[in-house]
């Protein structure tokens, strides 16, 4: 069994209020229950209604897989509530940063200083154990599995893969496919676009044919060019990785802050309708905060 | 030697990079428009910027998949931020002096490794090597003397006995280095990259430059340092503080099918392709 739900689909910066009750204005946070295990996937804002939904499972053992420490995909933790109850084993896996050789439990620690928060790492009563992730890995946890894909982003950020019995989904976290650098008439360029297409196929490989892509789309093709080399997908660049890669449903995430409900569903389908469906073609959809859905 | 490479290879992570690149690196990195290619150039004249950040992207985090042998493809791979936010890490290390405390001219020295990086490349290309591969190349010359600058930084006092030797006694800086330290710079530099995790070829082109016993380790980027390595000091192009040599190795001839005097011949005049390299030297 392996199903999720959608508890933060909103990029950068929490965006609450009337013109976004419909998709949610929690960043991003998305529950995975694979089996009998909880994976969270980034710890967001949306963390925190998800953790006021598990105090029944206590003591629980959970697993929150972080793609990238920028803090609309961490602001949430300290406020995970198993954290601070004991009995329950939180595991915090996430990638290292070759900047400042640090690993994921730097996040966790830089938010819980005296000036940030009332609460001391060393005060949590949960069992915290924290786990740095290399290209590639494959995690176990119960029957499922999560690999970690290297993606682009202004940070170290990883794709999450989880794999359950012969179901799939893919997470990218925060990705822009990475622009050349060069223009067409520079020596380099051709040299930069080989490697930019290494990258592509080698990303394209680890999610061809999983079930469900969740895909960061933050921008309409109109905003995107303002905005290359940020670190965030387009409709059209997601639109383009889902048939690339093959796979069965595409959800868009990360929505733009500004975006309200109604601009975001006329950015959808006005994206639909320059893309027309192709045989084969994934299903489309936005994400929106508490959407459950099965495969 | 097991002893000084663990302490050296401490050291090595505090070392500063280049005067030229610090410098332009922290200037351009001040602006948000900085272009990434102008970026990317400076980290790429720079053998101890480019040689922290091959190890940083080629760590076990990373390098397990694939072998990252430039700059280039670090930015696709890990990120064009993350290239930069390295490359302003190492700089705000503080900068090597221009006259290293060991009496090895840094200026000379690294118009030398840019000679060879950039007669490296040439030399590849000349030999039909794709133009993807023949940046190795470029990378195999840069960083084929990187022993040297950590000898320089951290034994100055052994570094300059061994430089005098050279001076005074007329023999090849690997052996005077063998008797004032008790290694030689190619030994070190391919020691330290070993343990980096750099792709095995750049290694090669660091450990082997000087071997005398050419084993099965020759390929033809090392080859190419190597025939560079000699073409340079013979144009006289910077200096790195060891002898002349009159010959290219037997095998190193035959890869060209010439002699060094016919090789340096065939390759025309280098000045130009040498001008470039200059822009990158801080005077
Ligand atoms: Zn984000
Ligand atoms: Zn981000």
């Amino acid at each position: 069994m392996l199903k999720f739900t959608f508890r933060g689909v909103r990029g950068s910066i929490a965006s609450p209020g009337p013109n976004t009750v419909k998709y949610g204005g929690n960043t991003t946070c998305i529950e995975v229950r694979a089996g009998n295990e909880l994976i969270i996937l980034d710890a967001g804002t949306g963390i925190f209604p998800l953790s006021q939904t598990l105090s029944p499972e206590f003591p629980l053992t959970c697993h929150i897989f972080i793609s990238h420490t920028h803090w609309d995909h961490i602001q949430g933790l300290p406020f995970f509530i198993p954290m601070f109850v004991s009995g329950n084993r939180v595991k915090i896996y996430g990638g290292q940063d070759p900047v400042t050789d640090k690993g994921v439990q730097e996040a966790l620690s830089r938010q819980l200083e005296y000036a940030f928060f009332p609460i001391r790492e060393a005060e949590l009563s949960a069992e915290l154990e924290y786990i740095s992730l290399s290209e590639n890995q494959v995690v176990n946890i119960g029957d499922a599995q999560v690999t970690s894909v290297l993606m682009n982003h202004p940070a170290i950020n990883y794709g999450y893969k989880v794999t359950c019995g012969d179901k799939s989904l893919f997470f990218t976290g925060d990705h822009e496919w990475p622009p050349n650098i060069y223009q067409p008439d520079d020596d380099d360029y051709q040299l930069f676009e080989d490697h930019i297409a290494q990258k592509r196929k080698s990303i394209i490989d680890a999610v061809s044919g999983v079930d469900v892509l969740i895909i960061d789309t933050a921008y309409t093709d109109d905003e995107y060019p303002a905005k290359k080399g940020w670190g965030h997908g387009s409709f059209s660049s997601s639109i383009a990785m889902a048939r690339d890669a093959g796979v069965k449903h595409c959800f868009f995430t990360h929505h733009e802050p500004t975006r309200s409900d109604r601009d975001l569903e006329k950015a959808f389908h006005a994206a639909m309708d320059k893309h027309p469906g192709q045989p084969g073609d994934p299903k489309f959809y936005l994400a929106q905060e508490t959407f459950t859905f099965e495969l | 030697m097991s002893e000084l490479h663990q302490q050296l290879v401490q050291m090595v992570d505090k070392m500063p990079a280049f005067p030229g690149s610090v410098n332009r690196i922290l200037q351009m990195t001040s602006s948000i428009d900085c272009a990434p290619k102008d970026l990317v150039q400076v980290i790429e004249h720079d053998p101890v910027m480019m040689a922290k950040i091959l190890k940083l992207v080629n760590s076990a985090y990373f390098g397990l998949s694939r072998e990252i042998t430039s700059i280039k493809h670090g930015v696709v791979f890990v990120g064009l931020n993350t290239i930069k936010n390295l490359a302003i890490s190492i700089a705000t290390m503080g900068m090597l002096s221009k006259t290293g405390p060991a009496g090895l001219d840094m200026n000379s020295f690294l118009r030398h490794s840019l000679g060879t990086a950039t007669v490296a490349k040439l030399l590849g290309k000349r030999l039909g090597v794709a133009s993807d591969r023949a940046t190795d190349y470029f990378v195999g010359g840069l960083l084929h003397d990187i022993g040297k600058v950590v000898f320089a930084q951290f034994m100055p006092q052994e570094m300059e006995r061994a430089l005098k030797r050279v001076e005074v006694e007329n023999i090849p800086l690997p052996m005077a280095e063998m008797i004032e330290i008790g290694a030689d710079h190619a030994q070190l530099g391919g020691m330290l990259v070993e343990k980096w995790q750099l792709p095995h070829a750049l290694v090669t082109c660091i450990k082997e430059h000087h071997s005398q016993e050419w084993n099965d380790n020759t390929s033809e980027v090392l080859d190419c340092v190597v025939a560079a390595n000699i073409i340079i000091k013979q144009i006289g192009f910077g200096c790195a503080g060891n002898l002349l040599e009159d010959r290219l190795p037997d095998h190193v001839a035959a890869r060209f099918g010439m002699e060094l005097a016919a090789l340096r011949k065939s390759m025309g005049n280098l000045d130009e392709e040498l001008e470039k390299a200059n822009a990158f030297i801080c005077i």
